[in-house]
């Protein structure tokens, strides 16, 4: 799975939804962006000229390289010692 | 829902193997995320509030996901392809108000306390019979409602895939149950997170592609003037339609009392199922911000539920013929699939089924993360087997939410003998809101309410609401449209207020120092104040502010959308 990109990570959270997320829409934003590409024009007719799979992928890929972007700018605060420091009552 | 045996033909999807497999890869990963997610888990509290750990933007998203069910997205956009825009009081008025309520007004309590629950709030403000009262019954209606979404997730994937129903509900009780025993609520939440973003991803496109085959707003304007709904139903007020209401006054005066105030404060204020997740945040900050986080999401769905719908009341033939004439093979509750079916290529088609079925999941998901806490901690551990060690807890939270599924999986089999009866229990369990935030708003502000006020207006307050919904139903009351249940809420809140202000002046109130934290004049307020330093420094994290952000935005929407 995508989250073995982090296995040191000791968090409360064990792992970054974030970085899941982004694995997803990275795939079906590839697999769409592929079927937008190569399906032609009968892929259109249904949407009325409108190549959705084209586009979802490309959006897609966009949405998952902007998680991904975030997980490297703004990482999960590592807090060694107590696993959660609201959990402490 | 009307998914009916005649409708079959007309909604099965022509799915290829790529759609599968892309449906496929979702099941995985929402798997993946309860098998990760049981590694954080290793104590009670880390199963049932995810050791209060989680920041605000995933307890807000998860907030609202876990609301974003079968029958808010095909309810909603059946509502869209019959009302036009008046659908969107359910979003700008039905529900924002009152998330921001929540998060500036109610949370403070909810969390400042450390109570694990809503019923345990009501154990420690009230005592025991108020506490067994709202416990009980909240578990009841817990367990039947996940057997109800249970059957609509089958029912759906019957006529769209083929599946047979049986095989189609115990393939998703399967799944459902392995990710919220195995994570508990942290493994619920972060797959309602992701089911959030895959629902967006499947009606995004589907909208867009929607306005495209229409002709753009312009074009979907024009359709919608034309139909037989004519021009009001592109402006969300009056709403005369949608209450029954044929003077435009009394119509506003529904909707904002009715739907705006009893209903919406009590479904959003009082139910754990969306509480639950504001208390597993990690600051008093954080779990103020998650509803009011939730509420930016919230102001935004209804343009990728409601305009698809408004678009399949135009556009697909079926469905055209239906509003014209009332009749037809079809119905409103079917506009959403039969867009689908008409619009999308495969590919795309994948991955809009994923996200039919992740939103269908994430009601189920929801109802059994919050019954086995409710049943674990408010009953179990406070009636029947006390002063156990947490692991036992623990270990009982997973065997609960088997039993929970078990349950829910027979509820399923008899709805879809019975499909009524649900209809009639689900809008019976709506009424159990109205008395309890009556009875939450005046114990929260008022010291003097008494333990016996607490019970007495809870039992009568739901036992009016009921009173009221036999007369409508059996026409000894002439209610129209949504009318029964806007006057039957409004009934139950106002017994509830007025028996327990009489109850609470005849008997004897607890003792002050017992309701610090509980009660507003008698907490300091630096208690229910969050803190505006380290990871909730900011002004982008002041609740207040954002609250007022997200008002300023709902006021806007209505003027533009009026």
């Amino acid at each position: 799975m995508a989250t073995e990109i982090s296995p040191r990570k000791r968090t409360a959270g064990a792992f970054d939804i974030r970085l899941i997320i982004a694995a997803l829409f990275s795939i079906y934003g590839i697999v769409l962006t592929v079927m937008g590409a190569t399906g032609g024009a009968a892929e259109t007719v249904k949407s009325a000229g409108l190549n959705i799979n084209l586009y979802s992928g490309i959006g897609m890929l966009v949405f998952a390289a902007l998680f991904a972007l975030w997980v490297r700018l703004r990482p999960i605060v590592v807090e060694t010692e107590t696993s959660g420091a609201a959990a402490d009552d | 829902m009307a998914v009916s045996v005649l409708a079959q033909e007309q909604l099965r999807l022509d799915a290829g193997p790529v759609d599968y497999v892309l449906l496929a890869l979702y099941f995985a990963f929402v798997l993946g995320i309860g098998y990760l997610a049981r590694r954080s888990v290793s104590t009670s509290l880390d199963f049932f509030l995810s050791g209060r750990a989680l920041p605000a933007w995933v307890t807000g998203l998860a907030f609202v996901a876990a609301n974003l069910g079968a029958i808010e997205i095909i309810g909603m956009s059946a509502n869209g392809a019959e009302y036009g825009m008046p659908t969107m009081h359910y979003f700008w008025v039905g529900a924002v108000p009152a998330m921001l309520f929540l998060g500036i007004v109610m949370m403070p309590f909810y969390y400042g306390s450390k109570v694990r629950s809503v019923p345990e709030f009501m154990l420690r403000r009230f005592g025991k019979p108020a506490h067994l009262v709202n416990g009980i019954s909240f578990a009841v209606a817990q367990v039947l409602i996940a057997g109800v979404n249970l059957y609509l997730l089958a029912s759906i994937v019957n006529v769209l895939l083929g599946w047979p129903l049986w095989l189609s509900v115990l393939v998703a009780a399967a799944i459902v149950l392995s990710y919220t025993a195995l994570g508990g609520l942290s493994a619920a939440i972060y797959n309602e997170v992701l089911q959030f973003f895959v629902i967006v991803a499947a009606l995004l496109p589907l909208t867009l592609a929607g306005l495209h085959k229409v002709g753009g707003w312009h074009g979907l304007v024009d359709k919608v003037s034309a139909s037989p709904g004519g021009p009001e139903q592109l402006s969300a007020w009056p709403a005369t339609e949608l209450t029954g209401f044929t003077n435009s006054f009394l119509s506003v005066l529904g909707v904002v009392f009715g739907l705006g105030f009893v209903l919406a404060f009590g479904y959003w204020t009082t139910n754990f199922v969306e509480v639950q997740r504001a208390m597993a945040s990690k600051s008093m900050s954080a779990a103020q911000r998650t509803p009011i986080i939730g509420a930016f999401p919230k102001l935004l769905i209804p343009f990728i539920v409601v305009i698809p719908g408004m678009v399949a009341g135009v556009a697909v033939q079926d469905l055209v013929a239906y509003k014209a004439t009332g009749q037809g093979a079809v119905d409103y509750n079917d506009a959403i699939l039969l867009l689908m079916r008409d619009l999308l290529p495969n590919g795309i088609l994948g991955v809009a089924l994923a996200g039919l079925l992740a939103s269908f999941m994430a009601g189920m998901a929801a109802n059994l993360s919050s019954f086995n806490t409710v049943f674990t901690y408010d009953i179990w551990q406070a009636y029947v087997v006390r002063d156990r060690p947490d692991d036992y807890y623990l270990r009982m939270g997973r065997w609960v939410t088997v039993g929970a599924t078990v349950l829910a999986v027979g509820t399923a089999f008899i709805a879809a003998g019975y499909e009524n009866l649900m209809d009639y229990l689900q809008q019976l369990f709506s009424f159990f809101n109205a008395p309890l935030f009556a009875t939450f708003i005046l114990g929260m502000f008022w010291k003097r309410m008494t333990p016996t006020a607490g019970w007495v207006g809870l039992v009568l307050g739901t036992a009016s609401a009921i009173t009221v919904y036999g007369l409508a139903e059996s026409e000894v009351l002439h209610l129209p449209g949504q009318g029964a249940s806007f006057v039957g809420a409004g009934v139950a809140f106002v017994v509830d207020i007025v028996l327990s202000v009489v109850v609470s002046l005849v008997t004897r109130p607890k003792p002050e120092e017992e309701l610090v934290g509980l009660v507003y004049s008698l907490t300091p307020k630096a208690n229910l104040q969050a803190s505006t330093s380290g990871e909730d420094a900011g002004w982008y994290r002041k609740p207040g502010l954002l609250a007022g952000i997200v008002l300023v935005i709902t006021i806007v929407l209505n003027i533009v959308f009026g």
